[in-house]
Parts: C-alpha cells; structure tokens; sequence
C-alpha cells in the first residue's frame, strides 16, 4: 500500500516500514517567509526576541548550568526566559556541551518537532570541535554538520553569566533579522540529512518529525 | 579470611591471591569452576553484594579478565574474584541468576567487548552504541582516533602541543624556548 500523497517533492521516509510510513506524514519542512512590511517583521522580532522559552532538554554536562539560570540569582526571567517542557512550547534549544550519537538522535527529532521560530545555542567547546572527546568513538566532534546553529559560548564549562550574556546575543541577533538556522536547515535539508545519516545507523523514525 | 582462602584453594584450585587492602583481597579462578565458587561465596560465606562486574583486555596474552567485585556487610571486607577468558571464544557463564543487576553489567560487556553470556535477559538490545556497526569499542585493537576521524570528521584549525615544550616557549620567550 502505497501514501497516497506521495509525490516527487516528498520525503522517502526509507526508516520506517510499510505500515508505519502511512501514519507518519512524509512532507518537507518549509522555509519561513518574513511580513513583506518590513515594520511588521521587526516588531515580530522584537517580540521573538524578548520571549525566548527554553527547551528542558539536557544533552550534556552543560545542562547543569542551564538549573542556576531560573534562581534569585540569574534570574533569567527579566530576559523573557522560561523552561518549557516539550519540544512544540519552545523556541530555544540549548546544546549543553558534547553530544554522544544516541542523544543526536534524540536532538533531531527534539529540533524537528519545535515550531518555528526557532533558534539553538551551543554551550561549551566540545559542539564546536569536540573538544576533549574529540578522538571519541560516540560523540559528535561538529554540531553544526547535523543542526544549523544560531550562537556558540565557548568554555569548558561556560558560567552561567555567560549563558545569560549568550542570551543577550541572540536577543540582539534576532532583533536585527539574522537568525536564519531553521531556514538554513530547510534550504540545505538534503546535505544535513545525508550528514546525520551517516552517523546515525539506526535510522527507525521519519526523515522529518513534524 | 585465611580459612576462607585455604578452603577455596583446596576446592577450586584457586590461585593468584594477593591482599591489596585491609579489606580487600583478589584471587584468580578457572572459568568453568567460577560460577560454582561465586555462588558458594553468597550462598554460605555472606559476600551478598555484587559491587560491580567489569572486564580488562590483556591483548598481548591474548585474554580478557572478568572481574567480580563482591561484599560482605557483616565482616565489611571485598573479594575481587579474577576470571581470565579467551579472546577467541568469549563465552562465559552468567550469573543473572545470582544477581539480577547481572545482566545490565553483561550487557555492556558484550557491547563494549563482545563477551557473550549465553541465556543473559536482553543481551542483544543495544546499550549505549545503537546501530553500531564496527568491533566492540573497548577492544584495544578497536582504534578510536582512527574511526573518530572518519566518522565525525575534525574542524580545520585544531592542533594541539606538547605541555613541556609548549612552556618552555612560554617562560623563556627571549631565549626561543631554551632553558638554559
């Protein structure tokens, strides 16, 4: 049995099998469209900007910065920063240091499933080169390969005032229109695809979770 | 703790034993004989924990070495229990039957060197490593650097120095690293 809305432009999803390709949706991502009135887009991101809801997602030791952000101390509730506990409320992913193959899978599908906008910082050096697990045989030694980044804090690990500062930064960038990842993932979807395919052997879920 | 070893040299041919601590004491065993002596030590001589289980390639002898880290609670003392197997035919004995947190420790094992326990709960789901599809990564001719480079690739522009050479250039600027 064949999907029905199979056409040229749809996604294979070869993961999965028969009977799961038909519960699965197998359309593409699309690219986000800015307001053809420039005013408007900028007021949009002006208020992207100052509500950056967080995924509670820690993928490494740098989640444990991520828990002082919410107290008296940091208080990152003046910037418009909450946690939120599933992919579909976020707009923030936060890449808490080295990600191991069992848990990029898991970052995929996280990514995937948030709504747009939506913008990922990376925490530490071991996304950018792998830093210390970069003769690792199950960490990834470049993030950027498998999910577009929008900010590095570099550091082993960054302080929390530096994940305050880092949030400063992509309020700035966003402000001025510059945070394109989840278009850059769609226009190159095909070369991000092969890229994590190539690492991830057990490829049992769709090409794209919507 | 000299009875006991003096008992466990007389029915298991036990050798090897070496008294690392106070509290602690290892001994070497022949596979066959292990599973028989690990229960004898819960059953009647009161080692009711299993610590942990774990493994060490001596590739150069061509074995792997089991180790089984028991407690007793009453004496507060260890018994580090040796078992050398082949690397060629890595079978060995569960004993999920003791311990039923066997078979996650035997899991492993067989994810990370390729030991089979036949009859372990489970053993064929994967642990860490899913859809891993090149030898065991614990196995010392298993070279990660290597498949590191091929796999994951490396960012241009990363290099690394040698500390010791690195701080003399460091400390002795105007003299071009020399010491002296």
């Amino acid at each position: 049995m064949k999907n029905s809305l199979n056409t040229d432009d749809t996604l294979e999803n070869s993961g999965l099998t028969e009977e799961e390709q038909l519960l699965f949706s197998n359309a593409r991502p699309r690219a986000y469209e800015p307001y053809p009135i420039k005013a408007v887009e900028d007021f949009a991101n002006w208020a992207r900007a100052n509500s950056l809801w967080i995924l509670a997602f820690g993928t490494g030791c740098g989640a444990i910065e991520l828990r002082p952000l919410m107290t008296a101390r940091f208080d990152a509730n003046r910037f418009g920063v909450a946690g939120r506990p599933t992919p579909r409320q976020s707009s923030v992913f936060i890449i808490g240091g080295y990600a191991s193959v069992k848990t990029l899978k898991r970052i995929i599908r996280s990514y995937e499933q948030m709504q747009g906008p939506k913008f990922v910082i990376c925490l530490g050096i071991c996304p950018i080169n792998g830093g210390m697990y970069f003769d690792s045989y199950n960490t990834i030694n470049q993030f950027d390969q498998y999910i577009p980044v929008d900010l590095y804090a570099t550091g082993c690990m960054p302080r929390p005032e530096a994940l305050v500062a880092s949030i400063m930064a992509l309020q700035k960038k966003i402000k001025a229109g510059e945070c394109d990842g989840a278009n850059r993932y769609v226009e190159n979807f095909d070369w991000y695809k092969a890229n994590q395919k190539k690492v991830i052997k057990n490829w049992d879920m769709p090409d794209y979770n919507w | 703790m000299n009875d006991l070893m003096e008992r466990l040299q007389r029915d298991f041919g036990v050798d090897d034993i070496t008294v690392r601590k106070p509290a602690l004491t290892t001994f070497r065993v022949k596979k066959d004989s292990a599973e028989t002596l690990i229960r004898e030590l819960r059953d009647r001589e009161g080692y009711t924990h299993l610590n942990f289980m774990t493994c060490i390639d001596y590739i150069e002898d061509g074995i792997f070495t089991l180790v089984y880290m028991l407690h007793n609670y009453d004496k507060k003392l260890s018994l580090g229990v040796h078992v050398d197997i082949s690397r060629e035919n890595e079978d060995m004995v569960s004993i999920h039957t003791l311990w039923a947190q066997a078979w996650t420790y035997q899991r492993e094992l067989r994810e990370m060197y390729g030991i089979n326990f036949p009859g372990s709960p489970r053993l064929e789901e994967d642990f860490c490593l899913e859809g891993w599809d090149d030898i065991p990564p614990m196995r010392r001719e298993f070279d990660t650097k290597e498949f590191s480079e091929q796999r994951f690739g490396h960012r241009e522009g990363r290099h690394s120095e040698e500390p010791r050479d690195h701080m003399k250039v460091e400390l002795y600027p105007n003299r071009g690293g020399d010491e002296k």
